[in-house]
């Protein structure tokens, strides 16, 4: 059993508070949804813990023990995994190779780092475009490939930063159940940002809900769903009405 | 047919010349966004290392007398070391630095090993005989064709062959070829940077070695500036190819040889003292119709 803390994070860019004094702990096979209006402070928050972006203040807290300064791809190597906004794939290369160039990069030998590859990309349901070049696939098929990827070396934890953008409902129903299964099956601690709020409450343990780079309101989905506090952040002061945002998707 | 045949053979020399030249400039390019234009530099430098040094218009000759199983790898050695050599001491600082700024540190560069050279060497053009059985001519055809030009043909099927298996089939070429697309990306993936970075000009000053060893042959002389030219044509072949783009860059510098020689070959006698214009004439139209180069560049392809 694994945790993955935010310790009182702040990020401030030239005076600018991006986060500030941010809690956050995700757990193996646990789903934990970061929730925001755009500019929320989310990406930064990921960027954090993943060791993208130094905190200015505030520590992350890997079962514990802070890690301070490392980078990214040390992270990468003790189990912290992530994709990116749009996948950022190698679009050059093969399907299989973007995955297994990861696989040489976490350290492993070729054969094994292909071996890795193939039952991956099996695990993910698309082993038929192994050898197709990853730029000429379709995006719901690219964002497969991006979590094949960072599930590469069997992280302990996987932070997806928007793997649902633009898809359509059953695209996303589909992705959900990946996303379940990667928690449930792999027992991998899952961060889960993502505009599609009704994904989120529908896929998450626990959810967590940024403004302006400070955490409003965390709890589980039924009290996320009942927050006046985050109605207010995604409408503004017409909370009057209901929140159309959380039919996106349903 | 005879002289068709010497035309082939004469475009596909000079645009190996320029495909060789050019695929050292776009290697770098890929994993670093660097225009490395101290490549041409490079190239002279590899000649010269032949040479004694010494200020004498006759070439003091000592490596280059060694047999060619010998004389071959220790140019190839000196390109690739001469061009490591710049980039643990020079390019290694300027990793985040914008593009432009990397392309002037490379121009200093080139006049800093041609100035070396100059200080050495003198200005003076020397004589070398530089591998001279290759200058006999073969008959092929009826057609006498130089054996050197067939050898450079042949030479650079089998680095273009040989080095498209590396990029494919080794673990490094993957890496490469990742870190040449995307060099942040690849670097959060675990990828080692640095010895990418190395590889990539380890490869190019190799490169750059073959192209002294023909252009040695080739004129018989040794000529601290020797290698401007190719540099500027390879640059030429880079940005039409696609900057970036390995493929591109073979592909156009082939067919800036064709032009060239073509060129020599259907203008008018009085005109051909101007050649270079009207092969600049051809780079400007291409760029016209495609100013993102023939084949898109890595990297470059965003999804909108």
């Amino acid at each position: 059993m694994s945790e993955l803390v935010a310790d009182r994070i702040s990020v401030a860019f030239a005076g600018l508070k991006a986060l500030s004094e941010v809690d956050l702990k995700v757990a193996s096979g646990q789903i934990v949804g970061l929730m925001g209006p755009n500019g929320a402070g989310k990406t930064t928050l990921v960027n954090v813990l993943t060791g993208f972006q130094p905190p200015t203040a505030g520590a992350v807290l890997l079962d514990g023990a802070p890690l301070s300064g490392p980078k990214p791809h040390l992270l990468r190597r003790r189990g912290i995994a992530r994709t990116f906004q749009g996948g950022r794939l190698f679009r050059d290369l093969l399907v299989i190779d973007n995955l297994e160039v990861t696989g040489i990069g976490l350290g492993q030998s070729r054969s094994a780092a292909i071996a890795e590859a193939r039952a991956m990309l099996d695990w993910v349901g698309i082993a038929h475009l192994a050898n197709r070049i990853a730029g000429t696939l379709p995006y719901t098929d690219e964002r497969r490939v991006a979590i094949g990827r960072a599930l590469m070396g069997r992280p302990a934890f996987i932070l997806l930063d928007e793997p649902a953008a633009g898809m359509s409902g059953q695209e996303a129903a589909d992705l959900s159940a990946l996303i379940r299964r990667i928690a449930r099956e792999m027992g991998c601690g899952v961060l889960l940002i993502e505009h599609n709020v009704g994904l989120v409450l529908d896929l998450c343990d626990h959810i967590v809900v940024l403004d302006s780079g400070a955490v409003i309101e965390t709890g589980d989905p039924a009290f996320i769903r009942a927050s006046e506090k985050v109605r207010h952040a995604y409408m503004g002061t017409a909370a009057d009405t209901h929140m159309p945002v959380l039919e996106v998707g349903q | 047919m005879g002289s068709l045949l010497q035309v082939v053979f004469d475009a596909l020399a000079l645009g190996s010349l320029y495909a060789l030249a050019a695929l050292g400039i776009a290697l770098i390019f890929g994993v670093m966004r660097l225009v490395n234009f101290a490549h041409g530099d490079v190239i002279a430098f590899c000649v010269f290392a032949l040479l004694w040094p010494s200020t004498d218009a006759v070439a003091v000759v000592f490596a280059g007398n060694l047999p060619w199983f010998l004389l071959i790898p220790l140019v190839l050695a000196v390109g690739a070391a001469l061009s490591v050599l710049s980039e643990l001491v020079v390019f290694r600082r300027f990793r985040r630095a914008n593009p432009a700024t990397m392309m002037i540190a490379s121009f200093a560069l080139g006049f800093v090993i041609r100035y070396f050279l100059l200080m050495l060497y003198s200005s003076r053009p020397k004589s070398i005989s530089l591998l001279p059985a290759l200058s006999q001519p073969i008959e092929i055809f009826g057609a006498r064709i130089p054996l050197l030009q067939l050898i450079t043909i042949l030479v650079t099927i089998a680095v273009l062959f040989g080095l498209t298996a590396f990029l494919r089939r080794t673990r490094f070429g993957l890496e490469m070829r990742a870190a040449a697309e995307n060099f942040t990306m690849a670097r959060m993936l675990g990828v080692r940077a640095n010895r990418v970075i190395m590889g990539a000009f380890a490869l190019s000053g190799a490169l750059a070695g073959a192209i002294a060893l023909i252009l040695g042959s080739q004129t018989g002389t040794a000529n601290i500036t020797m290698g401007a030219n190719v540099m500027l044509m390879a640059f030429i072949a880079t940005v039409i190819g696609g900057m970036g783009s390995l493929a591109g860059a073979v592909i156009a510098g082939f067919l800036l040889g064709s032009i060239a020689t073509v060129m020599q070959v259907i203008l008018p006698p009085d005109a051909r003292a101007f050649r270079d214009a009207f092969v600049y004439g051809a780079v400007i139209l291409v760029l016209i119709f495609r100013p993102q180069g023939l084949l898109s560049a890595r990297g470059a392809k965003e999804r909108v």
